[in-house]
Order: C-alpha cells, then sequence, then structure tokens
C-alpha cells in the first residue's frame, strides 16, 4: 500500500525527497559528530539510501547514493570539508560504501518490479476466469438455441413423413429458439455498449405510463403465464431521462421476474414522483431470492445456484449498469413476511407538470 | 389490381430470399439488388410501385442512396435496419423514408406496413372521412365521432390527429409532427407533444394505456393506424 503510495509521487518531487532527507538525517549527524564515528555515520545514510529505494524509483535512489557517499566524505571523512580522503581505509570504506548503497537500491527495485508482474499476473488471470464463465453460460445460452434450429430444420427438411401437427410443432420451437437468441444477442450488445464506457444518456421527455405499458406489452407477447398489473396515477410528471435505457432496464427486471416465478403468480408495477427522483417498484410473489445471494444477482454473469431458467447473468446487472448511467439506483430485497422480490429503482429526473396544460 | 412490384436493395442474400418468398406469396412481384449502385440503376430502368431499402450497404451508405433515390423517385420507401441507433432511422425518415423495420422483423409487420404505405401512395388525395373501429374521422367537416356521438376536440388536438390521420400507416417523427403542428419553433419541445397525443388517446382510443389507433414508435415518433393488425 505504502508502495503504491509512493509510486504515485513524481519523479521531481522523489528527487526532492530524496535531498531533503538525506541531508536532514546527514545535519543531525553532524550536530551529533561529537558523539557519533564517522563510520556509524555511514551505516546510517546506508539505512536512510534503503529507505529511500524501498519506495522511489530507481534513479532517484541512485541519486541518492551517490549524493549521501558525497556528502559523507565531504563532511564526515578526516580530513573534513575536503572530498580528499586521509587513509587508504577510508578509500576502501568510501568505495564499499557507494557498492552497498547501489546494490540495495538495485535490489530493492528489482524486488518491487516482481512484485508489480505478480499483481499483474494475477489479474490477468482473473480476467481470464470471468472471460471463461463468459464462454461457458455463452456457449450454452446460444448453442441451445440453435441446436434447437438446426435439429427442427433437418427434421423439417430430411423427414418427409412428418405429420402436420409435428411439422407445426417443429416451427414453434424455431420461431421461441430465435426470439431467444435475439435477447441474449441485445444483452450482449448493451454489456459491450457499458463495457466501452461511451454510454451517455439521451434525455428527452419521457411519458412513464406510456413507457411502463410499452414493455409490459412486449412481454406479454410472449404469452406469459403470469399476471401483470400496473398502477401509475395518470397524473405522474413527464421526467427527462433516456427513454431507451429505462425501457431496457424496466423490461430486464419484469422479464427477469416472469422466468423466475411460478404461473400463478402476480407482477405488480408501481411509479411515484418524489420530488424529482422518479422511483418504479416492481414486486412479484414468487419466492423471491435466497438471502445470501442477493448481493451478488447483480455482478456480471451471475446466475443463481441451481437456477433452472436459463439465462447469461448479464440481464440484472445490464439492470445495474443502466440505471447507474442514468444517475439512478437500484434495490433489489425480499418482501417481509409475504415473501418474493421487491426492485425498487430510483432515478433523479426533471419533471414537468404540463400534463394539466389545457389548450390554446 | 395488377401486382405490384417491390424492388429489394439487401447486400444479404438470406434476406432477399426470405424477402422473396414472403412477398411472392402476399402476390408481389420482386426485384432484387445486392449494392446501393445496381439498386438506383434498376430502379431507374424501371421504377418499382415501392422500395425496401437496407441501410448497411457495402458500397454505399443507405442514407446516401436513399437522398440520390428521392430525387426523383416519389414512391414508398420502406427501410431495413438493424437494431441500432434511433438516430438512424430518425434520420432515414426524415429525409424522406415511408416507414421502417428493423431486423429481425415480424413478417406480419412487413405485409402490414409494405399494404398501407402502397394504400397511401395509390390514395394520393386521401380520404376525406376515415372509419377507424368505431372512431369516424370526417377531414372535410372537421368532426369526428365515436360510436355516433360527436367527439369535442381542441384546435390544437384535431390538427395533430389530422396529420396523423393524413399520413396513416408511416412513422411520423417527433420532429415532424412538432413542426406540422406547432411550428418550427417547437421542435425541440417534445414534452407539447406528449401532452396532446396522451389527451388524443383519452379521448378516442378504448384504453388510452394500450394505444391501437396512436402507436408509439419508441425514440422515433408516433403512427396512426386504421386497421390494427
Amino acid at each position: 500500500m505504502k508502495e503504491l503510495l509512493f509510486n504515485k509521487i513524481s519523479k521531481p518531487l522523489q528527487y526532492l525527497f530524496s535531498i531533503l532527507l538525506i541531508c536532514l538525517v546527514a545535519g543531525i549527524c553532524f550536530i551529533l559528530s561529537d558523539f557519533l564515528n564517522y563510520q556509524v555515520v555511514a551505516f546510517v545514510l546506508l539505512v536512510t539510501v534503503s529507505i529511500i529505494a524501498v519506495s522511489f524509483d530507481i534513479l532517484p535512489v541512485l541519486f541518492a547514493a551517490l549524493l549521501s557517499a558525497l556528502i559523507w566524505d565531504y563532511f564526515f571523512i578526516p580530513p573534513h570539508f575536503t572530498l580528499q580522503v586521509g587513509t587508504t581505509e577510508d578509500s576502501l570504506l568510501l568505495m564499499m560504501y557507494f557498492v552497498v548503497a547501489l546494490v540495495s537500491g538495485v535490489l530493492t527495485y528489482k524486488i518491487r518490479r516482481i512484485e508489480k508482474i505478480a499483481l499483474q499476473k494475477e489479474e490477468k488471470a482473473n480476467t481470464i476466469k470471468l472471460y471463461n464463465t463468459l464462454l461457458n453460460s455463452l456457449s450454452h445460452e446460444l448453442r441451445t438455441p440453435i441446436s434447437t434450429i438446426i435439429g427442427a430444420t433437418d427434421n423439417l427438411l430430411l423427414n418427409k413423413s412428418i405429420s402436420a401437427p409435428n411439422k407445426q410443432e417443429l416451427t414453434i420451437e424455431i420461431s421461441k429458439a430465435a426470439f431467444r437468441l435475439n435477447r441474449q444477442v441485445d444483452n450482449l450488445l448493451n454489456m459491450s455498449r457499458l463495457n466501452s464506457g461511451f454510454i451517455e444518456p439521451k434525455k428527452d421527455w419521457c411519458d412513464i405510463n406510456e413507457l411502463v405499458y410499452d414493455v409490459v406489452r412486449r412481454i406479454e407477447e410472449n404469452k406469459i403465464e403470469q399476471a401483470i398489473s400496473i398502477n401509475i396515477s395518470p397524473e405522474l410528471p413527464f421526467f427527462k431521462l433516456d427513454k431507451g435505457m429505462l425501457e431496457q432496464v424496466l423490461y430486464n427486471v419484469i422479464n427477469n421476474a416472469v422466468l423466475h416465478t411460478e404461473a400463478h403468480c402476480k407482477i405488480d408495477i408501481a411509479a411515484v414522483c418524489h420530488v424529482d427522483v422518479l422511483q418504479i417498484i416492481i414486486e412479484d410473489n414468487g419466492k423471491g431470492f435466497p438471502n445470501a445471494e442477493l448481493e451478488h444477482v447483480f455482478d456480471k454473469f451471475y446466475r443463481l445456484n441451481n437456477s433452472k431458467a436459463g439465462g447469461t447473468g448479464l440481464g440484472l446487472s445490464i439492470v445495474k449498469g443502466f440505471t447507474e448511467a442514468l444517475g439512478g439506483i437500484v434495490i433489489l430485497e425480499n418482501i417481509p413476511r409475504m415473501g418474493g422480490a421487491r426492485f425498487t429503482i430510483e432515478i433523479p429526473a426533471a419533471t414537468s407538470y404540463l400534463k394539466n396544460l389545457k389548450n390554446e | 389490381m395488377s401486382k405490384a412490384e417491390i424492388l429489394i436493395i439487401d447486400d444479404e442474400a438470406q434476406i432477399r430470399k426470405l424477402l422473396e418468398i414472403t412477398l411472392e406469396s402476399s402476390g408481389y412481384t420482386v426485384r432484387q439488388a445486392s449494392t446501393g449502385k445496381e439498386g438506383i440503376l434498376m430502379a431507374a430502368n424501371h421504377p418499382p410501385e415501392l422500395i425496401i431499402l437496407d441501410l448497411g450497404l457495402p458500397d454505399e451508405s443507405g442514407h446516401t442512396i436513399l437522398q440520390k433515390l428521392r430525387e426523383w423517385y416519389t414512391n414508398p420507401i420502406i427501410i431495413l435496419s438493424v437494431q441500432s441507433d434511433e438516430t438512424d432511422i430518425i434520420r432515414a425518415l426524415d429525409n424522406g423514408a415511408n416507414d421502417y423495420l428493423l431486423k429481425p422483423f415480424r413478417t406480419g409487420e412487413l405485409q402490414a406496413r409494405i399494404r398501407s404505405s402502397l394504400r397511401n401512395s395509390f390514395n394520393e388525395d386521401g380520404n376525406q372521412v376515415i372509419n377507424c373501429g368505431d372512431l369516424e374521422i370526417n377531414l372535410v367537416a372537421r368532426t369526428v365521432k365515436k360510436s355516433s356521438e360527436n367527439i369535442r376536440l381542441t384546435a390544437t388536438e384535431y390538427t395533430l390527429l389530422s396529420v396523423l390521420v393524413k399520413n396513416e400507416g408511416k412513422v411520423l417523427t417527433h420532429y415532424f409532427l412538432l413542426r406540422e403542428v406547432w411550428g418550427p419553433g417547437y421542435i425541440n419541445q417534445s414534452q407539447y407533444l406528449r401532452v396532446f397525443i396522451a389527451q388524443l388517446r383519452k379521448k378516442l382510443e378504448k384504453d388510452p394505456n394500450r394505444p391501437e389507433i396512436i402507436i408509439t414508435e419508441s425514440g422515433v415518433g408516433y403512427r396512426f393506424v386504421i386497421n390494427p393488425v
């Protein structure tokens, strides 16, 4: 952590800190020079250079080593205040001092580089793991409908004696598979839109009533068995937000409820305005989410353990991504006592009560 | 009625095949071009009753082809496009396309769009009295009746309705409607449009929340439909 912190310090500052630290230590040693042998001072300075080496880049460290060697020579090795060295022993000491300072600097630098590479490797391993999860769920989610289409068309093409009702059934399966494929491709495209980071909401006035009914109509086209009810006041103001993104959010949440609840369940949708915040609540009376998994359902590629309904695990992560891109939040909870899941989506947006405008 | 001729301009052989089978089985004569240049040439040699144009062509962008066609070609053009940016569709509609369909499209939807585009172009003067379910709109007398009862519309509501009705079946962009009904100064006031669409639906639709006559084309505009599919 400390290293990371220091890595962010710019090069010129690193030089400045090195000079200051060495001068400070040398200064203190100089004041105490009556009590300190100059050979001890060498060790103190070496320690200082090593500390610098732990945190700074290689060049400032080498510079600190050179500077400290010169200071030691000039101020501490007799004769004082010259760069001359009196005895052969002292020359040897000075040389060794310089070598030790250099080696410790270079070694710490190397260690840090190895650490950095290890960290990068770990990150790469994580990415590969995520990628594999993606490939697994994708190949399942894409290959299932593709297999259906290939199998059914083979049957239709090769099996001349196929009965009319069977023919009809196979055709329906092909159609279902194609819609499922289309849905997954949509999700993937949306995900890559989110990942690209270039996602800018296109804001325009939006009639929430119209939008919600439209989304529900699209979902009901799939002949679902759950009952969906909508409870939104006709007096709800218009909100200025990205309609396409909100549509996608609502579609995915409602569709998720449809996929993961029993046929007799109910899905309730309500929307209200709280001072420039649009709040949409989507509740179902299904089984809800296992408490332990609540916090993970928005993760990319996350699928509930023992989830039987298909899915790439992208739907709800797109919900979160788009809601956040709209500047809002999404909260998921299990409804106390009753059971069932409740998604609360809150998006701050400008409102317009023009709806009450009576005519020109 | 003679067979209407439809020209398909699309580089994907599979899509052309699909359209050919669909359209011929509905009684149209189909011709095909796989590039924009070829399409323009074929349209010029023998102008078809309707053109289906793919926006993503290999040689030139569909937008350019659309503009070139619209310099002289006046029959309907329906745009086919892979689901992409709405701005692309709006641009095509504002450049003279009559309608658009996103790939993948439903066959029934395609047939309905072709029918209504052809109906509009064969019937330039337009019917002056439009019957639509229990609704009767008289563009001469400027009256609207629902189940034989007069419905009172404000001036703006009526203007909006008449623009929609005159372009029956066609997608009208927000920009187009705002300019036609309120004037060029209002093209950014989309909230006006939403207010009046909501009011019209309240007065005309059986269930204003599940509109069947004034259909929303999400992010693009509105469409007036006489014969719901």
